[in-house]
């Protein structure tokens, strides 16, 4: 009897690292820039050219980034749940149109929805790669010292906004 | 006139390919130094590919920008900083030791520890569990006698 202890416990040991590492999502790659002071950038606006936006003139205020384009298929997924939360007048919604056309993000926009109290253009995607932007939509928390506290990558559910988002903003925010 | 329009037709796909490969840094020495830290280096899209084999738009984007931190003089050291600062040590096909690391770094030789020992301890048990007789000398003898006739029986 004692023969098959060992063995069996070696197995198990190897179903559970199974079960644990099988049922982590390999696209989601946690953000060394999580407790980091959000990277600074000034972009122009997408509705008015003419007029920046810099992530800086955002101190004092719990915001959300999100990163979205005109051709991300999941972004569609996440447009309702984002206009939803815009209407509820929670947190505002800043979002970076990344590597994108202009006429397309407006035209989008136009289209679905604009859930954004403004969005920055990106459309080099430089300020993508200073955030570590590697699928869009990603979201950012920042809080009021301008540090990243959360990072959603891919798109933002109903689930994920009340188990984690929207708790997290409302303690950032009685801070 | 019709027969230098057909070779000018044949021409053009030539002439396409050529134009693809325009992304391909002007300086061989800056393109040979980029291919060489990109190999070492995850696309965070398709994860199994490096940034320098990966066709994945954020891929170009992330090779154009090791080519022009390159250009700036800055070293391999610095430029693997700057992607590890933005992407984490994810983007290291070669993982640092660290304490989260330790086990993807030494579980193998622990295992190979482990099984090591296990082996060892096994063998000796057998060896205890099966006593080596001691033959009685006519046990021997007859030992020797057939030995000895199936020699000769070889020969």
């Amino acid at each position: 009897m004692m023969r098959f202890i060992w063995p069996l416990v070696a197995f198990l040991v190897l179903v559970a690292f199974l079960y644990v590492g099988l049922g982590l999502n390999p696209h989601e790659v946690p953000s060394p820039l999580i407790g980091k002071p959000a990277p600074a950038f000034t972009l122009p606006q997408l509705q008015d050219t003419a007029k920046q936006f810099s992530a800086q003139d955002m101190k004092g205020k719990v915001w959300l980034l999100n990163v979205w384009s005109s051709w991300c298929v999941s972004c569609r997924e996440e447009h309702p749940v984002l206009l939803e939360l815009a209407r509820q007048n929670i947190v505002p919604i800043y979002g970076l149109d990344y590597k994108d056309k202009r006429e397309d993000g407006l035209g989008w926009l136009e289209r679905g929805g604009n859930p954004y109290v403004l969005s920055a253009s990106d459309t080099e995607g430089r300020v993508g790669i200073d955030y570590g932007v590697y699928g869009v939509p990603e979201t950012y928390v920042i809080d009021k010292q301008g540090v990243i506290q959360y990072k959603e990558i891919g798109p933002v559910t109903p689930q994920n906004l009340q188990n984690k988002i929207l708790p997290l903003v409302a303690q950032l925010q009685s801070k | 006139m019709k027969r230098l329009f057909i070779l000018l037709l044949c021409l053009m796909p030539v002439l396409a390919f050529a134009g693809e490969a325009k992304d391909i840094a002007e300086d061989p020495v800056v393109e040979k130094r980029m291919v060489a830290l990109a190999e070492n280096l995850r696309c965070l899209v398709c994860q199994n590919e490096s940034l320098a084999s990966s066709h994945a738009e954020l891929a170009e984007d992330l090779r154009k920008e090791v080519r022009e931190m390159i250009k700036k003089g800055m070293d391999d050291k610095q430029i693997t900083d700057y992607l590890v600062a933005r992407y984490g040590d994810f983007v290291l096909y070669n993982p640092p030791v660290k304490n989260y690391t330790v086990l993807l770094w030494f579980g193998p030789f622990a295992l190979f520890l482990l099984g090591g020992a296990g082996l060892f301890y096994q063998l000796r048990k057998r060896r205890r569990s099966v006593p080596e007789t001691e033959l009685t000398p006519e046990a021997e003898q007859r030992a020797a006698a057939l030995l000895n006739d199936d020699k000769d029986n070889q020969a």
